[in-house]
């Protein structure tokens, strides 16, 4: 079976004039299959965050290749990218700030739909079943960023990401800014999609319990480097790098 | 022994507005209470209220918080700043923002200091590195000759709480000391914390939303909802064995790690 996702050999370099150079992501591989999650963790300022914006090609890479669904879509760009987004969605941790605070969560979840040339009353319909199906009811499409919850405009970030029924789903600590009822519920919603839709996960999140319960693999990232990999249990049972030992004593 | 700090069915409104109703609670002295809940059950307006942080839109409409015999809503303003500090301490969940951006740790530390005794600078410099020491920083004099910016997020809140401790307050209200954290730093300051208790006898009252930080510090919990008490009592019972149908909700949806 092809791997929907490839890393290899991903670096990031931040330069700044005065200050000798940052390696926020460290020549890193791994690959993710299809209709597996995989989970993503680390400490704030291990670089997780910044794999995420490389994959979705939102930072520019400084070295290495990304091979999505086996195309190498590392130096794409304009149409070649817009299509590579047909099967990659992201969630973001900040849903309010996600959305566009003057337009409709409607009109922001309808967008993809629209530029793929789909009528007004087909997006319509369609923004009404993903709504319903993210656990909300179509009026929400009216509603504005601040108008909702958190975990409202989250269930309406993830119905935008699903909207062109992508095939992999990148969660950048979609769950972290919510309560814990809340995150119960969308990681649920999250889980039902995902058997649903045949979805591929790649979660990013700094809570170790919540990967353990819904990922099948899971990295470490520490300074930039992966240090482990394997099955959540596995690794939280029996870490075998120092670094993952310190973090899982650390959990209260 | 008598409690040291006492609320009494306190209501709470914000311009007119109920949103804190019938909080009733004791904490004695080297107690540490936690407060937990959900985004505006109104568990950080409780004990913004003891410290008069209500702002100029927040009241206690009923009911008395007592400190020491004295009804903390109903001081001026002159009398609650001569108690903020020396006697009631806060952390606050960003302690790096609540320093100023473009003076040293130190100066701040002393201006603060000076505000309620008369200290020499040798004085407060040896209190504070022997403090700074006590919470895990072996080079106190680098700490106090920084500005904020040049610590790290663990580091300003840990020199949050040495600033809160530098007056030997009686009780410490801690808003979400840890959220904004990771967990490696989080065991370090509730540690800390902990280790403020043992060696000064500080009560504690610590506001979360994180139940394992509860877990490992808090003898007693208060679970709020909505502006009210849900459930209020010792902390192993309240995490494990919670008698209310919305304490059980909320603690069946902590993800647990299992080892």
């Amino acid at each position: 079976m092809q791997p929907i996702l490839k890393v290899e050999n991903l670096t990031k370099v931040f330069k700044s004039s005065g200050r000798p150079d940052f390696t926020a992501v460290d020549h890193i591989g791994f690959e993710l299959m299809p209709g597996e999650c995989l989970g993503l963790i680390g400490e704030s300022g291990s670089g997780k965050s910044t794999v995420a914006n490389l994959i979705t090609r939102l930072t520019d890479m400084s070295e290495g290749k990304v091979i999505l669904d086996g195309q190498d879509i590392s130096r794409l760009s304009g149409r070649g990218l817009r299509d590579a987004y047909r099967k990659m969605q992201m969630v973001f941790q900040t849903p309010t700030e996600s959305f566009d605070p003057r337009r409709s969560l409607g009109d922001g979840i309808g967008e993809s739909l629209r530029n793929l040339g789909q009528s007004r009353a087909e997006v319509k319909a369609r923004v009404g079943s993903l709504l319903t199906q993210c656990g909300l009811t179509p009026d929400f499409a009216g509603r504005y960023p601040h108008q909702v919850s958190g975990g409202q405009c989250q269930r309406a970030a993830i119905a935008r990401a699903i909207a062109i029924e992508p095939r992999l789903l990148i969660c950048d600590e979609a769950t972290s800014a919510l309560d814990v009822t809340i995150q119960k519920e969308v990681v649920q919603l999250l889980g039902r999609l995902r058997e649903q839709l045949h979805l591929s996960i790649l979660f990013i999140c700094h809570d170790i319990a919540l990967v353990q319960q819904f990922c099948d693999r899971v990295l470490v990232m520490y300074k930039g480097k992966i240090v482990e990999e394997g099955v959540p249990d596995a690794v939280i049972r029996n870490p075998r790098n120092e670094y993952t030992k310190r973090l899982i004593e650390s959990i209260l | 022994m008598a409690e040291i700090l006492r609320y009494d069915r306190v209501d709470i409104a914000y311009n007119g507005r109920r949103v804190v109703t019938g909080v009733s609670f004791d904490l004695q002295p080297g107690e540490i209470l936690g407060i937990v809940g959900e985004s505006g059950s109104g568990k950080s307006t409780v004990i913004k209220a003891a410290m008069g942080l209500l702002g100029p839109s927040g009241q206690v409409t009923r009911g008395d918080i007592w400190y020491k015999g004295k009804d903390l809503p109903d001081l001026s303003p002159g009398e609650m700043r001569r108690l903020n500090g020396p006697e009631l301490g806060m952390i606050f969940q960003s302690a790096g923002a609540s320093f100023c951006p473009i003076r040293t740790v130190g100066a701040q530390l002393y201006e603060s200091m000076t505000e309620h005794e008369s200290v020499t600078k040798a004085d407060f410099t040896h209190r504070a590195c022997a403090l700074l020491q006590k919470i895990g920083f072996e080079d106190g004099m680098r700490i106090l000759n920084s500005y904020p910016f040049e610590l790290s997020g663990g580091m300003q809140q840990r020199v949050g709480i040495a600033a809160a401790m530098l007056l030997n307050p009686s009780v410490l209200f801690a808003d979400e000391p840890t959220s904004a954290l990771d967990v490696s730093v989080q065991k370090q300051v509730v540690e800390e914390m902990l280790l403020v208790r043992e060696s000064f006898g500080t009560s504690i009252v610590i506001v979360t939303h994180n139940i394992g930080v509860i877990g490992a510090m808090a003898d007693n919990v208060l679970v709020m909802k909505d502006g009210q008490m849900v459930e209020y009592g010792k902390t192993r019972q309240v995490l494990d064995d919670p008698r209310e149908a919305y304490t059980q909700t909320l603690m069946a949806a902590v993800p647990r790690l299992m080892r």
